[in-house]
């Protein structure tokens, strides 16, 4: 259920978010969605890529700090409210979410969004309870090829 | 071979018997070889009768070891200001070895040996390698530089005079360090502990396990350290991390040595007297109280120094140790005076912010202090390389660890610094001292 996200610290410097993504680029990986998270001298970078493995590894042998953060791909109704239903069954089991971006993927009138919680495996409990539909990995891919 | 097999007792190394000498027997040698020496100096270095003179002191005064504050202090800069032979005292014709210091701001400071000085140099180093437990049949890599600098031409005669393998591979090169730890079944290492954590970053990085290698001793020194450097070299490398003195103005490295309970470098005080004195009097301190170490050669012919103020930061104790060597410990130098650098007024060491840092991380992380002067104020900005242990995924995260740092730096020195968080290895890696200040203050 849980998808592998990858954090990146970056210094808040000329050129240094393109040194990850041209490194990905060359070895031909591809990137799903990412995000960035930014403070005054830093940031952020967070990837969903499907070879995480070989990107982790690749990243970090360019000096780059990489991490693996479980977050979770949830389907949300496209329409107004469908985000608040989401997150009111999450607030109702108090489960945090820490932070959350979009994935440029949608199927019929669904979108994706990646979440980030405190507690990934509740959240997990509480969403199937909830049947908020949760993406996994094989599924995201198989989308995304097709 | 694994280091998991206890190594063999050190056999007897009759080299070390002066280590065990009892106290009042050991006085007698230095006042001899103090009385000799001071008469020698005297005689040969025009700066030393001319400083004695000026207090109308004759060697002859010296009658008690007692009697050694009565003579005037050496520094660094005399040394300079005689640049290159003036304080030899010996002719050339009896002096069979030159080192320099590298000497980083204008001229070197020279220092010279006769045949016999490179024996005292290779005894007391032989002695150092036998005091951590090496012996004939250790393979030693010597990773000091080799040429001027006296680190790699010291360890090297006393590891031959011992009896192990020497591999002389100098300084840097890192990939072919670690090449040659692994394929020539390396048991010790002498280099700079800063460059040693260096080595083991890049064995990490290149997939080696330090901990599997016969690797088990590392003598260290060069440059002040810490304990919970050496905390971190022993838990990361799996080896016992030593601590080894010395300076070129004395002799080289071999001043004085770790046992193994690592309690602190005994001086080899049959060749250097020791004092620790109150770097702003002058005045002696008491045992166990700290100051600057003031170190007498007892037994060098080309270049005697009398009462050289080292610069050195330490405390001196008479306190048994449990090797039952009766030679004396200084604390292991962690500061040195030269090093204290002056922000808005406050006096503050490098090593008290590398305690810090690690008090917050749990390891010590790679930094560098940074100075600069904006609009006539001194700041402090302290850079910190964010290691995978710390690297949290959140911007508050990052931001309560820059907090922590900051709060624990302005605890333990009286400043708040600025901290700030950067990507692994942008601070240069030292292969031999590690450059922990830069100072862009425009005085």
């Amino acid at each position: 259920m849980k998808l592998k996200q990858l954090s990146v610290f970056l210094e808040n410097k000329p050129g240094a978010l393109s040194t990850p993504v041209k490194l990905l680029a060359e070895a031909g990986i591809n990137i799903l969605t990412l995000s960035m998270a930014e403070a005054q001298q830093y940031g952020i970078l967070r990837l969903i890529v499907r070879e995480w493995e070989t990107a982790k590894k690749l990243l970090a042998k360019n000096d780059l700090l990489v991490k693996t953060t479980d977050v979770l791909a949830i389907e949300v109704s496209d329409r107004p409210g469908g985000l608040a239903e989401v997150l009111a069954a999450l607030e109702k089991a108090g489960v945090n979410v820490e932070y959350m971006y979009a994935f440029t993927l949608r199927r019929e009138s669904r979108a994706l969004l990646v979440f980030r919680f405190d507690d990934p495996d509740k959240a997990v409990g509480v969403l199937q309870k909830n049947k908020i539909n949760i993406v996994g990995s094989v599924e995201l891919f198989k989308r995304h090829e097709g | 071979m694994s280091k998991h097999t206890l190594p063999k007792a050190a056999p007897f190394n009759p080299v070390s018997a002066p280590d065990f000498l009892p106290a009042p027997q050991l006085r007698e040698l230095q006042l001899t070889r103090l009385r000799k020496i001071v008469a020698h100096a005297y005689e040969r270095v025009a700066l030393f009768r001319e400083r004695m003179n000026e207090r109308s002191l004759k060697p002859g005064d010296i009658q008690s070891l007692d009697d050694i504050v009565k003579l005037p202090f050496c520094v660094k800069t005399d040394l300079r200001d005689t640049y290159p032979f003036g304080l030899f005292a010996t002719p050339m014709s009896e002096i069979v070895r030159l080192h320099a210091s590298t000497g980083t701001t204008g001229k070197p400071i020279v220092v010279a040996y006769t045949q016999n000085d490179v024996d005292v140099w290779t005894n007391v180093m032989h002695r150092s390698l036998a005091a951590c437990g090496l012996h004939r049949g250790d393979i030693l890599q010597n990773a000091y530089g080799y040429g001027l600098f006296t680190g790699g031409l010291g360890a090297h005669y006393g590891g031959e005079a011992l009896g192990a393998t020497v591999i002389p591979i100098s300084g840097g090169n890192t990939q072919r360090q670690l090449m040659v730890l692994k394929d020539f079944n390396v048991t010790a290492i002498c280099c700079t502990p800063s460059y040693f954590l260096h080595i083991i970053d890049q064995a990490a990085e290149a997939g080696v396990n330090m901990k599997e290698l016969p690797l088990r001793v590392g003598v260290f020194g060069a440059e002040p350290w810490t304990e919970s450097m050496r905390q971190r070299i022993q838990q990361d490398s799996g080896i016992k991390a030593y601590d080894i003195y010395g300076l070129s103005e004395i002799i080289g490295p071999g001043v004085a040595m770790e046992c193994q309970c690592q309690a602190g470098p005994h001086i080899f005080e049959d060749y250097f007297y020791p004092e620790v004195i109150d770097a702003a009097t002058g005045k002696p301190c008491a045992d166990g109280v700290e100051g600057e170490l003031v170190l007498t050669t007892l037994g060098k012919e080309a270049m005697p120094m009398i009462r050289y103020r080292t610069r050195d930061i330490t405390t001196l104790t008479s306190e048994p140790c449990g090797c039952g060597r009766t030679l004396r410990r200084i604390q292991r130098i962690s500061r040195r005076s030269d090093d204290m650098i002056i922000i808005r007024g406050v006096n503050v060491y490098p090593s008290q912010i590398e305690t810090a840092l690690l008090k917050v991380e749990g390891a010590l992380p790679h930094y560098q202090i940074v100075l600069t002067r904006e609009k006539g104020l001194d700041e402090i900005e302290v850079q910190v390389e964010v290691t995978g242990e710390v690297f949290s995924d959140t911007v508050g995260g990052l931001e309560q660890l820059q907090a922590r740092l900051a709060k624990s730096i302005e605890t333990a020195t009286g400043l708040r610094p600025r901290v700030r968080l950067i990507q692994p290895h942008s601070i240069q890696r030292s292969e031999g001292k590690a450059k922990r200040v830069i100072d862009q203050r425009k005085m």
